[in-house]
């Protein structure tokens, strides 16, 4: 009986685990971040009381804020958990990954920056367009640089498929690959500036002149910023859990591999043990950065934003040269 | 088995040559460009080690030890006594246009694919695969001489260029003889000497290590 249903219970399990493990994720960087600066933390899981908090406080809407600004909420977040249904991030047997590839997934990604890049807009304030106007600068540059980071590795694995990009990655035998650790590098950057992380974007600013994410999402409140809030840590969730996917992808349950290889029910505890190691090192890594570099002026983002593209396109040129 | 995986730690090290020259032209600070050329340096050395290893020719070892001895510390250093004596350490150069200049980088190096991919097609070595990256590494150090305008960069640009030749030595033909080998080492630190005596030659004329200044040759303008 759980042969049939086993599928819809994976896809069931991987989606609980995106909403749930997400506001973790970012309690346990900010928990790092406030030990490498002597802070003592709010705990692990404020995060969680955050929301629950926003959830339970009214709304407060514009006099002149239109359909879109209610809406952009729920498709931003609908949007994001659409994309965590996709990416493999602890079984790569999820039905629905299947009806994606990682073309599809980064556009899911886009159909949420544009809708909050509206909202921003939508209410007619100053900060809420400046930061549309800054969010969609950062997106036309990082956008390009991350398909060309993706697309390196589909050219190594030949597909653009995730779960058969996974499993060629995981499965195959060891092989130095230079033109992975390029792509690996610009995926890294990129998703500091799509997460709006430290060097291109603070995420506990409250300097208006500075802020981009922030800045969109000033005019929300209540459970419209609760939903806003969520969606942009499953954003980091998932960049984190696509980043492994693609780059780190042994351990993920299901493809046959020696670790975790039982396709059953049996390998995800593994597949959570690992996942949960993997993503806590990535937050490690998140602090190491965001504590070692500033803020950049805005003016410098290109120019940051073009050196992941470079770093991408020379991952694919050499694939060509010398693999 | 043991050459396959040696095939693949000299692309990964050709790999991070290329990336340290593309590091090269956008590095703005003049201590940061020593300590760049000076990684290029010590991956230029692994690589030339590997492939001796690899193939069992041993004058390799030898020219490795050479190129780890000048080029990540005798020449790093003579440039670092310099641009102290010079007092220019605190300089920040002002670059044309950075990613303009990294796309040509780009265009460069797919250029230089291009031009040995018969090269490629033809060789039995086991380092052809790097010797695209080895042209590459001459285009971008000939583009940092012709972006750069202080004379320092350009001379680091000019010895990156020279790894690059060294880098097609070794893919090309696994390395030159020993004996034009030691040349070239000579040459290049007796050429270091000389850039100092010209910087200094250049400072004192003109006052500044920009060779915007050489271009007024009249005294009145």
């Amino acid at each position: 009986m759980t042969g049939q249903f086993y599928p819809a219970i994976i896809e069931g399990v991987q989606v609980a685990t995106v909403l749930l493990a997400a506001p973790l994720l970012v309690g346990w960087v900010r928990a790092l971040k406030c030990w490498s600066q002597g802070r003592s933390t709010a705990g692990l899981f404020q995060p969680y009381r955050d929301i629950l908090r926003l959830f339970s406080k009214d709304i407060v809407l514009a006099e002149n804020a239109s359909w879109v600004f209610r809406a952009a909420p729920y498709v931003v977040f609908g949007a994001t958990l659409m994309a965590g249904a996709i990416i493999p991030v602890i079984s790569v047997k999820a039905p629905l990954a299947a009806t994606a590839d990682v073309i599809a997934l980064v556009a899911l990604f886009a159909i949420a920056r544009f809708f909050t890049a509206l909202a921003g807009m939508d209410a007619g304030t100053a900060f809420g367009g400046m930061g549309s106007s800054r969010e969609m600068m950062v997106a036309s540059l990082a956008e390009p640089a991350l398909l060309m980071s993706v697309f390196t590795v589909s050219l190594v694995t030949r597909s653009t498929s995730i779960t058969e990009m996974v499993r060629v990655l995981s499965t195959g035998p060891f092989v130095l690959r230079p033109s992975l650790a390029f792509a690996f590098l610009s995926f890294a950057i990129i998703a500091m500036a799509e997460t709006g992380r430290v060097p291109v974007d603070n995420p506990s600013t409250h300097l208006e002149l500075t802020m981009i994410h922030e800045a969109m999402i000033l005019e929300y409140s209540g459970r419209h910023l609760a939903l806003m809030e969520w969606a942009g840590m499953m954003k980091l969730f998932l960049f984190s859990s696509l980043a492994i996917a693609l780059f780190f992808p042994w351990g993920i349950a299901g493809m046959g591999g020696w670790l975790a290889g039982t396709a059953g029910l049996a390998g995800l505890p593994a597949a959570f043990f690992f996942l949960a190691l993997k993503l806590a090192l990535a937050g490690v890594a998140i602090v190491f950065v965001e504590t070692g570099l500033a803020k950049m002026r805005i003016f410098r983002v290109p120019e940051f934003l073009g050196t992941a593209f470079i770093l991408a396109t020379l991952g694919m040129l050499s694939y060509f040269m010398l693999e | 088995m043991e050459n396959g995986f040696a095939a693949q730690i000299t692309g990964v090290l050709a790999a991070l040559i290329l990336l340290t020259a593309f590091a090269l032209l956008v590095q703005r600070r003049i201590y940061g460009l020593l300590h760049i050329f000076a990684w290029q340096g010590l991956f230029l050395s692994i690589s030339a080690a590997v492939v001796g290893y690899s193939t069992g020719l041993r004058h390799l070892y030898i020219s490795s030890a050479l190129t780890l001895a000048l080029k990540v510390f005798a020449l790093p250093y003579i440039l670092y006594v310099l641009i102290h004596r010079l007092k220019i350490q605190k300089e920040v150069e002002e670059v044309v246009n950075i990613p303009t200049t990294m796309l040509i980088g780009i265009a460069l190096v797919i250029f230089s694919y291009h031009l040995t991919s018969p090269v490629r097609e033809l060789s039995t070595l086991m380092t052809r695969s790097t010797l695209a990256v080895a042209l590459a590494t001459v285009m971008l150090g000939l583009l940092m001489m012709i972006t750069r305008r202080n004379a320092v960069t350009q001379i680091i640009g000019f010895l990156s260029l020279e790894n690059g030749l060294f880098f097609a030595a070794t893919s090309a033909t696994y390395g030159m003889p020993l004996v034009v080998e030691l040349g070239v080492a000579l040459d290049i630190l007796i050429a270091a000497f000389i850039f100092g005596i010209f910087f200094f030659q250049i400072r004192t004329t003109f006052d500044s290590l920009d060779i915007k200044e050489m271009e007024k040759l009249k005294e009145e303008d």
